[in-house]
């Protein structure tokens, strides 16, 4: 008897296959590369109407995914990081003003809001859950209250952009197209990138269990800290773009916490933490507030209900109710158990 | 005599912000809810009550006999589905869904009731009339019944939770609700009651702030929920004397920015916020128990 059960040779060693995705993932690229490079065509399409609106689509796209990553990954929600959306506005115009051109100045203004971010980090960090939402919340508005001060960048009124004299209308649209296509897609690689090292693992770890995640020897506050700075670079970006496409800062307007409610909203409505959900989230949004847009706020009251309740009974929100059908990933982030024997397994957490 | 002014002027607005800062307070001590709708449910409160006096014609006092019932019972029915559902899942879903609706609070009163100020009262005695001290310093009554209504609501609290018997329920819930519900607590009835409790002062927070200044729709965030935190966290968190001192002392740090410029009135508060978040990130009254 005894012997007859030591001998099974399956239970003693379970053979297993782990790849990062189900199915080959090079036709996954393949389809993302042509995606990009049709929406990079698009400006030589379509009228400048339709690029405009693709625009306000990448802005709330980039914070998205951004906020995903903070909110979604490392258990951080922060409700201000409209205070980034504001000082990468203010940075592009800061170096309008001195004569750099607002394209050149947007990537500066990205490296500038995540070098601004860790002082930030600092003293919101002794702050847990709840608190920190409200802390970051009060640093936004005292951000706004101190660029105010400055009336050499428009003070409380705000200032419109310079440096587009002597560009095309036309040329500029599609410039500004093509810079917010460009920090989108690179918001989204670095994401997809970032989830597949090692940082991402730990996200990923407390994602699913911050306390076991903690226990097993996993650098949660450092991994914490730099996400805090990438949203901080993202979330610039996406202000330096949307100063660029307003053609001014105005402080109540780029500090405005439907900046935040229009990330977090689009996140939950998508799916919070995976990088397919803020996708699918951003065209909702756009939907909805592009046939609602003659409706004031109405947009906004919508898609906070519907937020309420997918928060509430659907939490892996629409992105989960493909995935439950389907089993698909677009961005392979996670990893696949294969029994060698027909039949295959997730890990959790994948 | 200016910053004599400043500081008193300081110390009775403080009054107001500790009225404001209770309810959030007693919220997350009790429930682990950082109710992030707590400065739109006030800006309700206050919407309510000028509903009220508009349509009925009672006096302004009364208007406090059916808001603060009506925003408790309004607070027992959220906790006992929204909030308590969303505790049920996570912290996260909790913040998230009170973010959620405090957004479509504030952007639901824009819809309906547009971006103009509204006062309670403008023309009330109790809300008019000052008196003075000395030459140069001028106290408004109202200020003085707004201090002295946060010393009773705190006082009430701080009476009811330490001495009575369902005090000493709530405590127990909020310590170990684990415990609580083996001794035979139902947790989900004391959180709705303890969540009446700070809807009712919400209630009072909203309406002494639309007397003491203008309601609009921006005021619940911008202005009561972010000062109601930066009383708690000056304070002390789960401390309800140390929410009084904070509030003082962020009305005396907006006093005195308003002394030096007018326009540094909100920065000076949130700096000095900053600052104790710097220096002493438990809070100027530290309970230690918790975070």
């Amino acid at each position: 008897m005894t012997a007859a059960t030591a001998t099974t040779p399956a239970q003693s060693a379970p053979a297993v296959r782990v790849t990062r995705s189900q199915r080959n993932v090079a036709w996954t690229g393949a389809v993302a590369l042509i995606i990009v490079a049709v929406l990079g065509y698009l400006p030589y399409l379509v009228y400048s109407g339709t690029t405009t609106i693709l625009v306000q689509g990448f802005i709330v796209l980039t914070l998205a995914s951004m906020w995903n990553l903070l909110a979604g990954y490392a258990g951080l929600v922060s409700v201000g990081q409209q205070a980034f959306v504001g000082l990468g506005a203010y940075f592009v115009l800061i170096l309008a003003i001195h004569g750099i051109s607002p394209f050149a100045g947007l990537p500066v203004a990205a490296i500038g809001c995540g070098v601004v971010a860790l002082p930030l980090w600092w003293l919101v960090s002794r702050l847990r859950s709840g608190y920190f939402a409200i802390a970051t919340w009060v640093l936004a508005a005292t951000i706004m209250l101190i660029i105010e001060r400055f009336s050499s960048i428009g003070g409380g009124t705000g200032m419109p952009m310079p440096g587009f004299a002597g560009l095309a209308p036309t040329l500029l649209t599609a410039y500004t197209y093509w810079a917010a296509l460009a920090v989108t897609v690179l918001a989204l690689l670095g994401i997809y990138l970032i989830l597949r090292s090692r940082l991402g693992l730990v996200l990923t770890a407390i994602r699913d269990d911050e306390t076991a995640a903690r226990s097993s020897g996993a650098r949660t506050g450092l991994a914490r800290l730099l996400v805090f700075l990438i949203a901080g670079a993202g979330c610039g970006a996406a202000g330096a773009v949307l100063a660029i496409s307003q053609l001014q800062v105005q402080p109540s307007a780029v500090f405005s916490i439907s900046w935040t409610a229009e990330m977090a909203f689009a996140t939950i409505i998508g799916g919070i933490g995976t990088i397919e959900g803020p996708i699918i989230g951003t065209a909702v949004f756009m939907v909805l507030q592009q046939t609602l847009q003659s409706y004031n706020a109405w947009y906004l009251i919508i898609l906070g209900l519907v937020a309420i309740i997918i928060a509430l009974f659907a939490r892996r929100g629409l992105w989960g109710l493909v995935d439950d059908h389907l089993s698909v990933r677009l961005f392979p982030v996670g990893y696949w158990l294969h029994d060698i024997p027909p039949g295959t397994g997730q890990l959790p957490g994948s | 005599m200016a910053w004599v002014n400043a500081v008193i002027q300081g110390i009775l607005t403080g009054g107001l912000y500790a009225l404001f800062a209770c309810g959030l307070s007693l919220m997350f001590g009790v429930m682990k809810v950082v109710n992030l709708a707590h400065g739109d449910l006030a800006v309700v409160a206050g919407y309510i009550a000028i509903g009220i006096i508009f349509v009925t014609h009672v006096p302004v006092l009364w208007s406090f006999l059916i808001v603060v019932p009506v925003m408790a019972a309004l607070g027992y029915a959220l906790q006992r589905t929204v909030i308590q559902t969303a505790l049920n899942r996570s912290v996260l879903t909790t913040l998230i869904v009170m973010f959620g609706l405090s957004q479509v609070i504030e952007n639901g009163l824009l819809q309906f009731f547009s971006a103009n100020t509204r006062g309670i009262g403008a023309n009330l005695a109790l809300v008019t009339e000052s008196f003075n001290l000395g030459s140069q310093i001028q106290i408004a009554w109202l200020l003085i019944v707004i201090f002295a209504a946060a010393v009773a609501v705190l006082g009430g609290l701080q009476y009811f939770l330490s001495r009575s018997q369902y005090g000493r329920l709530i405590r127990a819930v909020a310590d170990d609700t684990e415990a609580a519900r083996l001794s035979g607590a139902d947790h989900r009835h004391v959180f709705g009651i303890a969540a009446a409790i700070a809807f009712g002062t919400v209630a009072l927070g909203g309406i002494a702030y639309g007397m003491y200044s203008q309601l609009d729709p921006t005021a619940g965030t911008d202005t009561i929920l972010l000062f109601a935190f930066a009383a708690v966290v000056i304070g002390g968190l789960g401390s309800l004397w140390g929410t009084l001192l904070g509030g003082i002392v962020l009305g005396i740090a907006q006093q005195i920015g308003a002394q030096l410029n007018i326009s540094y009135e909100t920065l000076a508060g949130y700096l000095v916020f900053l600052a104790i978040l710097v220096i002493r990130p438990q809070g100027l009254i530290a309970t230690g128990t918790q975070s």
